[in-house]
């Protein structure tokens, strides 16, 4: 294995082995505490541009699952068509697998993805550096051969046209209520959440205009990076909402973009919620559920309309993980119902939205 | 909210420590009771194991060292009216106690209210049937038995289940008639034979070699669940969880698998309604997604506590608080303690859990694993990766292993079968397996174990290689040795690697030149925190461990010499067990007060002192010379405190003082004059003082000279053990051959130590502690049984009841020697032997010992305290108290576990047995041992008593206890010479047949399976290893039974007269505090 620099904004390095693609590579470094879920992480599009860090140590153990397509036309085990992260950096790779449904390992598919991976790397003391500065751009270079990769853009970057679908795509034909997807970047998982509760998924681009379509609901799928690039997407929902009080129902950006739409403001969080044990609590209940993240931006609840509300806080942080219009039914997660990776807990709320569309 | 009605709360502990109930509930309980006195809720305590922590002072506002049993428990009720009760922080004792005290209306008639889960929750986990019911209910699978009366219906059975099944014969002990069957023709076979051992034949599916997962889970009363933890058993199915090493978190299970689990748990434990912790155990498929729940524990587990100290998050604590009424949203992460309670940990490392076994303690034991446990201890181990961790677990469960490799090589005829039947050796017999190039597929096809594990033993192997092929140190590759450290080799397996060992003849010395050479390339452990998070949010938590797995460690080092090192005592072992906890937690107590910073290593997950409240910085890591040299570098303290963690710790003082550590106390010097036996025996004989006569020996020439001298019986302790026990008594020629024979190779290189064995004398032990060689503190203690038994298997009484004055004052006259010459500062330990006023010498150790909690307690002068203020170099008064003033006696009784060890003959000897003891408090004798006989689970017998006396000494030494019962109006059984001997002295008794009578009536078998005899006493003739003969069948048949049994002559006679002056109604109920 090659030896590897990782070279953080603010100079500081950490020193690993390649066991991906060979490539050096550029990008935001953000750090990851799930303790499984690396296949549905790295085909996770709300990753594309970042360099993700585990910091659960033991990572390629069972191996990866393979790339069938099922019959819905998603693939079965991956959260999309390919992997997105820019990189995967972690301490303790496992060279050998075991598992049933494993049929290459992590360094062969990343390898056929031309994705980098890099391990031996203290990913605890990086995950500190990253949490007391903040997120940091950073580049992964190969000891033996000059630097000359280009440094990346993060903020600025348009992510969700990158990996947004191009055309429209229906799923579950003809199965009853209609819903709207709109890809910012969407979750196979969220497509099947609906999909297995009966109604048609008609996955349109993130700037599509479907405000004059047929459909009983509306969905804002998650997405990569800043919302404030998706304005197009903004004003497209404000318009929909103008015109009907059809369902909408919006998760990670799609929480955003719903928030936006309703006049709040995005700031970006210090270094994001990425991890499958987020606490949050239904607002004025007792009820509390542990939840799947993967955010570096959130919604200032502060800014909130006032026919708006809060649905969720995190318990950490207090930051907002949900909301919802006092009115009409429209309301959002800030984190991931779908999981995949990550806990069920709070599935309800397709139950929920599949409800409204009633 | 808090439920504000709820102002005393009883809670029920779970009394000795024995194998599968062991120190795990004391952390609990001690978890628990602090979360009570936070929201100013009086605690009363009923708990009889005196060496606990809970038992202390300060923990629980009353403490009742009485039996964890219904009577019990009824009249401590009576006295204190407690408002609420909490259940399940006493393992199964304490469950079943609650349970009996629920059906039987006790709770009700005094309006207690069972905190936490309902007894009804309880009810439906611990019967099978109603289990299975509920979880048919929400369509969660479960491991399903059928009973059968034909083989057509077996066969239509195993067809629904589908092969491969299991099949046993119903109500046959042993597991007669039971076996795999892959398919019908296998089947038919063993349903025949299952058939005639029981007319019901049970089908089970086979789900043999699938992996074995659980879950902790968390539940409040608002319905909100977490799960804290997942663990994986490294070993698949079939052998019990307790004797499985186990990996936190799941290592081999992917998101999808993972989640199903946990979803599953999570409906579980809603389902049944647990408010508080309960843990899920599943069987798990390995090659799809099917699952089969085992069982549900609704209470603290020795699983929870492991969870607990696997990720920082405190479940009994949290439990606790539950059962007060709280949401889990109203609580903080103790760690962070910013984040709130409800959340479940992320782990940025691995932790390794390996069992402990004791085996070669018992004579006759079946070794081979199963689904019941029989390891008495166990060790956690932390590591940034996977190999790291198991070779750190490997060196701390002490039994001479350096880690995965570089061991003693061990001797298997059969590897194949060795693999296949797995023991308590089995991992050192992969390593061999793969030293013998078996591939991995050949392992996990033997063994079943997953090959994620396996790859993993075998990369350890590689750089094993690797570093083999260095042929010197000084060719050894910076890298390789950088690589060798990260995954978790010890400077020591290096040296030995590379051939230092040999090359110096010394592992000490090689290992060292390890250390240097490693320093001298900047290879350094780094300190990593536990903080619940994954490094997410800041913690200013203290919980650490060390690694060399990473660049920086999260914490900083001062250097104000202002930190004192308590270093622990490791796993719980037969002869080492909580009551060293309690010493460590005492010390660690005393150096906080004292305005010092306590650091505590150690790696036991059962204990308080890995508690990380309890100490100021916990290094959960090892004992071993380098590991505890890491980290003395890195702290560099004011002292290290070894005297209070028994013997691990105390056998590192001559190594720690070569390397300029600063001891506190005794000197390493003298602590090495009192454990090396030549060197203490010149001292006292110096000294004039007695001991009973010993050679090191090394011929066979020697050993008869010197047993012609002494005479028969004599002690024998070979120095190289073969196999067996370590240690004999022999008490003639015969006996000795066979001994020496079996056991060990005589020879210059391995001298046999062989001592005159002193009969019939009381064994005496003086607890005391000394500063500059004077004696401070002391507690002089008596056996009730004579020398012979094992001091930690003995029954002890303090203050003595029936030594002579002169007796007391010679002890007094020689421990006072004894410390001044050994220039004691510190806790130490001395026994002795007492026949007449003679007083021999047979012990000595310069640090605490088993008896300080007992005698600390009883005496209400806590030693250990006194000791520390010592060590520290503070003043300290000599306490006014002494032991004649107390108007109160203490019994410590010992907890044995032969049930759980098939086929061990459950006799007493010089080898410790007992893997717990309680301690009791009464108004005289008698009820004190009532007490601790109640506790350690004797009955008073109802009507019929088995006797078999033994020899003519024990035989006459019984015979008043025997007229006492038959006065009393028991019927006595009798053994051919007993029946007769009895008779001869006009004592009424029934003669019974002993197994090789066959064919004569009554036979003393048949009235044990009759369940006809309340109590077996069974003394063998003499001390010797006994063959598989009468004396054993009665004996293990009495514990597979679960009739009361005693083995000792002087025991039984003390328990028989206690019960027959003493009635159950006149046992007082007082707590600790109302003994003045």
């Amino acid at each position: 294995m090659r030896k590897v620099t990782l070279v953080l904004e603010d100079g500081t390095k950490f020193h690993g082995k390649s066991f991906g693609y060979d490539r050096p590579v550029a990008g935001e470094v953000v750090f990851n505490t799930a303790m499984m879920g690396y296949p549905e992480s790295l085909t996770d599009p709300s990753y594309a541009g970042q360099l993700m860090t585990l910091t659960y140590p033991l990572v390629g153990n069972y191996g990866v699952p393979p790339f069938t397509v099922g019959a819905d036309g998603l693939a079965t085990f991956m959260e999309s068509d390919r992997i997105y992260a820019s990189a995967i950096i972690v301490a303790d790779y496992s060279e050998q697998y075991s598992h049933w449904n494993g049929v290459e390992t992590l360094a062969e598919w990343l390898k056929r993805e031309h994705v980098p991976g890099i391990t031996g790397i203290d990913t605890r003391e990086l995950t500190k550096v990253l949490r007391e500065h903040g997120v940091m751009m950073g580049k992964i270079i190969f000891d033996d051969e000059p630097d000359n990769i280009p440094e990346a853009d993060y903020e600025g970057v348009n992510f969700v046209d990158k990996v947004s679908c191009k055309e429209i795509i229906r799923y579950n034909e003809g199965a009853g209520k209609k819903v709207v997807l709109v890809d910012c970047g969407v979750k196979n998982n969220i497509i099947r959440c609906l999909v297995n509760r009966g109604v048609e998924v008609i996955r349109v681009p993130w700037n599509y205009d479907y405000t004059s379509m047929n459909f009983d609901g509306l969905f804002l799928a998650n997405g990569p990076g800043d919302p404030d690039m998706c304005e197009d997407a903004v004003n497209i929902v404000r318009r929909q909402m103008s015109m009907s009080a059809k369902p909408i129902c919006g998760i990670c950006m799609g929480n955003q973009l719903l928030a936006k739409a309703g006049g709040a403001q995005i700031y970006k969080l210090k270094y994001g919620h990425r991890s499958h044990n987020q606490p949050v609590r239904m607002v004025g209940t007792n009820s509390c559920y542990v939840t799947s993240q993967n955010h570096g931006y959130a919604v200032d609840a502060k800014t909130l309309g006032a026919d708006w509300e809060e649905l969720f806080v995190n318990m950490n942080d207090g930051s907002n993980e949900g909301i919802r219009h006092k009115v009409n039914p429209w309301f959002s997660s800030q984190f991931h119902p779908e999981a995949c990776s990550g806990p069920v807990d709070t599935e309800f709320m397709f139950d929920k939205f599949v409800e409204t569309l009633k | 909210m808090k439920d504000e009605n709820i102002k005393k709360v009883l809670l029920l502990g779970s009394g000795a420590l024995k194998i599968g109930e062991a120190g795990e509930f004391d952390y609990s309980g001690s978890q628990a009771l602090k979360a009570l006195r936070e929201e100013g809720v009086e605690t009363i305590l009923i708990n009889p194991n005196i060496a606990t922590v809970q038992t202390s002072e300060g923990v629980a506002d009353r403490i009742y060292f009485l039996p964890v049993q219904p009577y019990f428990v009824e009249r401590v009720i009576e006295k204190e009216r407690p408002d609420g009760i909490l259940l399940s922080f006493g393992g199964q004792t304490a469950l079943n106690c609650g349970v009996a005290l629920y059906q039987s209306g006790v709770l009700e008639k005094y309006n207690v209210k069972v905190l936490g889960t309902p007894v009804q929750a309880i009810m439906d986990t611990e019967d099978r049937e109603l289990f299975v019911e509920k979880l048919n209910e929400i369509d969660v699978k479960t491991i399903k038995s059928e009973a059968c009366e034909t083989i057509e219906q077996t066969r239509k059975a195993a067809a629904e289940l589908g092969y491969p099944v299991i099949i046993r014969a119903a109500y046959a002990l042993g597991g007669l008639g039971s076996g795999f069957c892959d398919n019908e023709e296998e089947l038919d076979k063993l349903a025949e034979k299952a058939f005639s051992f029981s007319p019901q034949v049970l089908v089970e599916k086979s789900l043999k070699g699938w992996k074995e997962i659980e879950y902790e889970v968390v539940r409040d009363r608002y319905d909100n669940c977490i799960t804290v933890c997942n663990m994986e058993n490294f070993d698949p199915l079939g052998i019990h969880t307790g004797e499985s090493i186990v990996i936190a978190p799941s290592q081999t299970l992917t998101n999808s698998e993972y989640h199903k689990l946990r979803a599953l748990a999570i409906k579980i434990i809603r389902h049944i309604g647990i408010v508080g912790e309960c843990n899920v155990q599943y069987a798990f498929d390995p090659k799809s997604e099917d699952y089969r729940v085992i069982e549900v524990n609704a209470r603290l587990s020795r699983s929870s506590a492991l969870a607990s100290k696997a990720t920082g998050y405190p479940l009994a604590f949290v439990a606790a608080k539950l059962g007060m009424g709280y949401g889990l949203f109203e609580l903080k992460n103790s760690v962070t303690k910013t984040t709130s309670a409800f959340f479940e940990p992320a782990l940025d490392y691995v932790v390794c859990k390996i069992p402990r076994w004791d085996l070669s303690k018992f004579r006759g034991v079946d070794r081979e694993l199963g689904s019941s446990m029989k390891s008495v201890g166990e060790v956690m181990a932390i590591g940034r990766n996977f190999e790291e961790a198991i070779q750190k677990g490997l060196r701390m469960i002490g039994q001479g292993m350096h880690g995965f490799v570089e061991n003693k090589e061990l001797e298997i005829d059969d590897i194949d079968t060795a693999l296949r039947e797995p023991t308590d050796k089995r991992i050192f017999i992969i390593s061999k397996a793969m030293h013998k190039d078996y591939t991995i597929d050949q392992i996990h096809e033997l063994t079943k174990i997953d090959k994620w594990f396996l790859q993993k033993l075998k990369h350890i192997i590689d750089i094993d290689e690797a570093l083999k092929k260095c042929t010197s140190v000084n060719v050894l590759d910076k890298e390789l040795l950088r690589t060798a450290k990260i995954y978790g080799f010890t400077d020591f397996q290096i040296a030995r690697a590379v051939g230092l060992e040999q090359e110096l003849g010394n592992m000490s010395k090689a290992g060292l030149v390890v250390r240097q050479l490693r320093k001298g390339y900047g290879i350094l452990p780094v300190v990593k925190q536990i903080d619940t998070l994954a490094a997410e949010y800041p913690a200013q938590t203290n919980y650490l461990y060390v690694t060399y797995d990473g660049v920086a460690s999260d914490i900083s080092f001062g250097d104000n010499k202002r930190s004192v090192i308590v270093l622990g005592s490791g796993a719980y072992r037969i002869g080492s067990s909580v009551e060293f906890d309690w010493c460590g937690v005492q010390a660690l107590n005393t150096i906080r007060k004292q305005g010092y910073r306590s650091i505590m290593i150690n790696y036991n997950p059962e204990t308080v002192s890995t508690d990380y409240d309890m100490c100021d910085r916990l290094y959960f890591d090892e004992l071993t010379f380098e590991r505890v040299m890491d980290i003395i570098e890195m702290e560099s303290p004011y002292g290290v405190v070894i005297s209070t963690g028994g013997q691990i710790p105390n056998n590192l003082a001559m190594r720690l003082d070569a390397q300029n550590v600063p001891i506190l106390g005794t000197s390493a010097k003298d602590i090495d004059n009192a454990e090396d036996r030549a060197k203490f025996s010149s001292m006292l004989s110096r000294n004039g003082i007695d001991q009973p006569e010993w050679s090191a020996l090394t011929s066979m020439d020697d050993i008869n000279n010197f047993i012609d001298r002494v005479g028969f019986p004599v002690l024998v302790r070979p120095s190289y053990v073969l196999s067996g026990a370590a240690m004999n008594v022999c008490s003639n020629r015969e006996e000795l051959e066979r001994f020496l024979k079996l056991a060990a190779n005589v020879s210059e290189d391995h001298p046999v130590v062989v001592s005159q064995f002193i009969e019939h004398a009381k064994e005496v032990e003086m607890d005391a502690v000394a500063k500059d060689g004077e004696i401070i503190a002391y507690a002089i203690s008596e056996h009730i049984e004579f020398a012979g038994v094992h001091s930690g298997d003995a029954t002890i009484q303090f203050p003595p009841q029936k030594l002579y004055c002169e007796t007391i004052r010679r002890i007094k006259r020689v421990s006072k020697m004894i410390a001044q010459e050994l220039h004691i500062s510190g806790p130490f330990n001395i026994q002795f032997l007492a026949r007449e006023n003679d007083i021999k010498v047979i012990e000595c150790n310069l640090r605490a010992s088993r008896s300080f909690p007992f005698v600390s307690k009883v005496l209400k002068i806590n030693l250990i305290e006194l000791a520390t203020k010592v060590m520290l170099g503070l003043p300290v008064e000599k306490p006014g108290k002494n032991l004649f003033d107390l108007d109160y006696v203490g019994i410590k009784a010992s907890q044995f576990s032969f049930s759980r060890l098939q086929k061990a003959d459950p006799v007493l000897g010089v080898d410790m047995a007992s893997t717990g003891e309680v301690g009791c408090l009464g108004d005289d004798t008698n009820t004190a041992l009532l007490k601790s006989m109640l506790s350690v689970g004797h009955r008073i017998p109802e009507k019929n008593i088995l006797l078999s006396t033994g020899g003519a000494k024990q035989k006459a030494a019984m015979l008043d206890a025997a007229r006492c019962l038959v006065e009393n109006g028991y019927n006595l059984y009798a053994t051919g010479g007993t029946s007769k001997f009895l008779a001869e002295n006009g004592i009424e008794n029934t003669q019974v047949y002993w197994p090789s009578d066959e064919g004569k009536q009554p036979q003393a078998l048949d009235m044990l399976h009759n369940h006809e005899i309340d109590m077996v006493v069974n003394i063998p003739k003499n001390l010797t290893a006994s063959e598989l003969d009468n004396g054993y069948k009665i004996r293990r048949a009495a514990i597979d039974l679960n009739v009361p049994l005693i083995t000792n002559s002087r025991l039984a006679s003390s328990f028989i007269h206690a019960f027959c002056k003493v009635k159950l109604e006149d046992i007082d109920i007082k707590s600790w505090e109302e003994y003045k």
